[in-house]
C-alpha cells in the first residue's frame, strides 16, 4: 500500500496542549486553571432567541458570507465600540469561530514559498495554518522585558524580501499581553513601507483592561487595505460552543476567503447566527459585566502572585497570566507537571505556545474568585517548597 | 440624589452579591487604596444608598419553617397624606419584609413572612383588613422558591468546561 498521507500534514507538530490534557484528565480533583474560554454562561437573552429561531424553523443554510442581519449588525458593532468602518455587503463575512477565519485569510492570501510572520508565544493555529497552505511560517520570539509586544525593530529584524504576511495576535492568548496605539502605530509604519499585509486575531478585543479600549491596526492610516480583522462572539460574549465568528477584510481580499469558506464550510450554523443578533443588538451591557469581572480577578491574581514572590509582568488583556517560573530550576513542562501532581493545579506550560513560552506557564482567571483562592493557596504551598 | 460615579458602581456591584467583602479584598479587586474605598462606603451608607448589609437565607433547606406570602391590598387613599401614611401604618408591622405601591389593579404589594399559614391569616384577617383605608385584599401563599435577590436557589452548576483548553 502507498502512504497514504500527504507530507505536508505528516509535518505538523500535534498541539502541545494536547498532550497535557490527557495528562490533566487523568487527574481526579484537580483545580484546573487551564481553559481558554469564559467561564460565564451565553447570556441567557441569546440563547433565548436560538432557541426562538429553533421553534421557528430557521433550519436552513444561510448565505455564505452569513445572514444579512448578523452582518449589518457586525458593522454597527464594529463602528459602534472600535471606530472601524466596514461595508457589511463587500467586507465583511460570518465564519465557524475565528479559528476559521484565521485558516481562510492564510490560505487566501500567502503562496507557496512566501513567508509568514508568526509573533510567538501565541495561539496554537497560526502556524500550522501556514504551513497548510505551503508557506513558510517565521516566528519573531516576543520578550518579557518588553511585556510581550511586538516591536518595530523585532519586527523590521524579520523581514525579507519573501515576507508577505504578518499575524498580529492582541490581546495575546497565552501571555495576556496587548498591543497599545503607539506601538500599533509603528508597526502599521512598518507595514506600509514594506507592503507587508496583516492578519490582526482581535477575537479578545472586548477583554482589554488597559485605560484606552482596544484600538485595531485597521484604524491607522494605510491599514485597513492591507488588514484581515479576525474577530468573533466566544470570548466576548461568552459563546464559544456556539462557534461563530467573522472576518472584516478589504473586498478584493474578502471575495477570495468567501471561495474557499463557500466549498469548505457552506455556511456558519444558523442558530448560532440568530443568537449572535441578539448578542450585539442587546448585549453591550453583558460584556461589561464579564470584563469587569475578569479585570478584578486580573487585579486579584496580579496582587496574590506579587506576595508569593511570582515574578510577572501585568498584562492587560485577555484573561490570562503568563508568570515567569525560570527561578524555579525546571522546564515549564516539569513545573506543570509537578504542580499537577502535587497540589493538583493545572496550568499550561508555556512552550504549549511555542519554544519561546520556556520558562513561562499560562495562567486562565476564567474561573470564579472563590476557586482563584483555593487554587492560589495551593500554588502557594507548591512555591514556597520549590524556592530556591 | 447621590451622583453614581464609576467607582461607587464598581463598588456597589461586588458588595451587592457578596457583602462579606472586606475593604482590602474590595481595593485589590478595584484597584483602588482601602481609604478611598473605605470613604466612598462610609458615604455611600450615610446618603442611604447603602441601606443594610443582609444575608440572602434560603429557610427551606433548613428544618425550620417559614411561610411567605404576598398580599394584594387595595385602599382608599387619604386627603393630604396619599398612599404614605397607609403605607406607615402596615410596614411598622414587623412581619412585613416589604412593601411596594403598585402601578394596575391594586395599590400595595405587601411582602409577609410568618412562621405558619395561620398567622398569615391572623395578620390579614386582624391588622390588615381592619385597617379603616384598606377596601379589600387577596393573599397568594409562596410556595416555592426558584430565584431570590439575583439568586438561582435551586441548582448548584457544575463546571463542564474541558480541563484544558487552547
Amino acid at each position: 500500500m502507498r502512504n497514504p498521507l500527504s507530507d505536508v500534514v505528516m509535518e505538523i507538530q500535534p498541539s502541545g496542549i494536547r498532550k497535557f490534557f490527557d495528562i490533566v484528565s487523568e487527574m481526579k480533583d484537580a483545580i484546573s486553571l487551564g481553559v481558554g474560554e469564559p467561564d460565564f454562561d451565553t447570556p441567557w437573552h441569546v440563547r433565548e432567541e436560538g432557541i426562538y429561531s429553533l421553534e421557528k424553523g430557521k433550519t436552513f443554510y444561510t448565505s455564505n458570507s452569513g445572514l444579512k442581519e448578523l452582518k449589518i449588525e457586525i458593522a454597527n458593532y464594529l463602528e459602534r465600540r472600535f471606530h472601524l468602518h466596514y461595508d457589511y455587503e463587500h467586507e465583511i463575512m460570518v465564519t465557524v469561530g475565528g479559528s476559521e477565519g484565521i485558516d481562510l485569510a492564510i490560505r487566501a492570501m500567502v503562496n507557496p514559498g512566501e513567508e509568514v510572520l508568526i509573533p510567538m508565544p501565541s495561539y496554537v493555529s497560526y502556524l500550522p495554518c501556514v504551513q497548510l497552505a505551503y508557506g513558510v511560517p517565521v516566528v519573531i520570539e516576543l520578550k518579557e522585558e518588553n511585556e510581550f509586544r511586538l516591536t518595530r525593530e523585532d519586527l523590521l529584524a524579520h523581514i525579507t524580501d519573501k515576507t508577505k504576511l504578518l499575524i498580529l495576535p492582541f490581546p495575546n492568548n497565552p501571555t495576556g499581553a496587548i498591543l497599545p496605539r503607539k506601538d500599533l502605530e509603528e508597526i502599521a509604519k512598518v507595514c506600509v513601507e514594506k507592503d507587508i499585509f496583516v492578519v490582526s486575531d482581535e477575537i479578545y478585543a472586548e477583554l482589554s483592561y488597559f485605560g484606552e479600549r482596544h484600538v485595531s491596526i485597521a484604524e491607522m492610516p494605510g491599514m485597513k487595505e492591507r488588514t484581515v480583522v479576525i474577530n468573533g462572539f466566544s470570548k466576548a460574549y461568552a459563546m464559544t460552543g456556539w462557534r461563530l465568528g467573522y472576518v472584516c477584510a478589504p473586498e478584493m481580499i474578502l471575495s477570495q476567503m468567501l471561495k474557499i469558506h463557500q466549498f469548505a464550510i457552506m455556511c456558519a450554523p444558523t442558530t448560532s447566527q440568530y443568537a449572535a443578533v441578539e448578542a450585539l443588538k442587546n448585549g453591550d451591557e453583558d460584556v461589561v459585566k464579564m470584563t469587569q469581572s475578569y479585570n478584578q480577578r486580573r487585579r486579584y491574581l496580579i496582587h496574590a502572585f506579587e506576595e508569593m514572590g511570582l515574578e510577572c509582568f501585568e498584562p492587560y488583556g485577555a484573561f490570562y497570566i503568563f508568570p515567569n517560573i525560570k527561578k524555579f530550576g525546571m522546564t515549564s513542562e516539569e513545573f506543570a507537571t509537578k504542580l499537577l501532581e502535587e497540589e493538583k493545579v493545572a496550568v499550561v506550560p508555556g512552550t504549549a505556545f511555542g519554544q519561546c513560552g520556556e520558562g513561562f506557564v499560562r495562567i486562565s482567571y476564567a474561573y470564579s474568585l472563590e476557586r482563584l483562592k483555593m487554587a492560589l493557596k495551593r500554588i502557594e504551598n507548591f512555591i514556597e517548597r520549590h524556592q530556591r | 440624589m447621590m451622583e453614581l460615579t464609576e467607582l461607587r458602581k464598581q463598588i456597589l456591584g461586588v458588595i451587592e452579591k457578596n457583602s462579606k467583602i472586606d475593604i482590602h479584598e474590595l481595593s485589590i479587586l478595584l484597584g483602588v487604596s482601602e481609604l478611598e474605598i473605605a470613604n466612598e462606603i462610609s458615604r455611600m451608607e450615610k446618603e442611604k444608598v447603602i441601606c443594610g448589609y443582609h444575608t440572602l437565607i434560603n429557610w427551606d433547606n433548613t428544618s425550620d419553617e417559614r411561610v411567605n406570602a404576598m398580599i394584594e391590598v387595595q385602599v382608599t387613599p387619604q386627603r393630604g397624606d396619599g398612599f404614605d401614611r397607609i403605607a406607615e401604618r402596615i410596614y411598622n408591622f414587623s412581619e412585613v419584609k416589604a412593601i411596594y405601591l403598585m402601578s394596575g389593579g391594586y395599590d400595595f404589594l405587601v411582602l409577609l413572612e410568618e412562621k405558619t399559614m395561620r398567622a398569615v391569616s391572623q395578620f390579614v384577617s386582624e391588622k390588615l383588613s381592619t385597617i379603616e383605608a384598606v377596601r379589600g385584599t387577596a393573599t397568594h401563599f409562596v410556595l416555592k422558591k426558584y430565584k431570590d435577590h439575583g439568586t438561582i436557589l435551586t441548582e448548584e452548576k457544575e463546571d463542564e468546561r474541558m480541563v484544558i483548553t487552547p
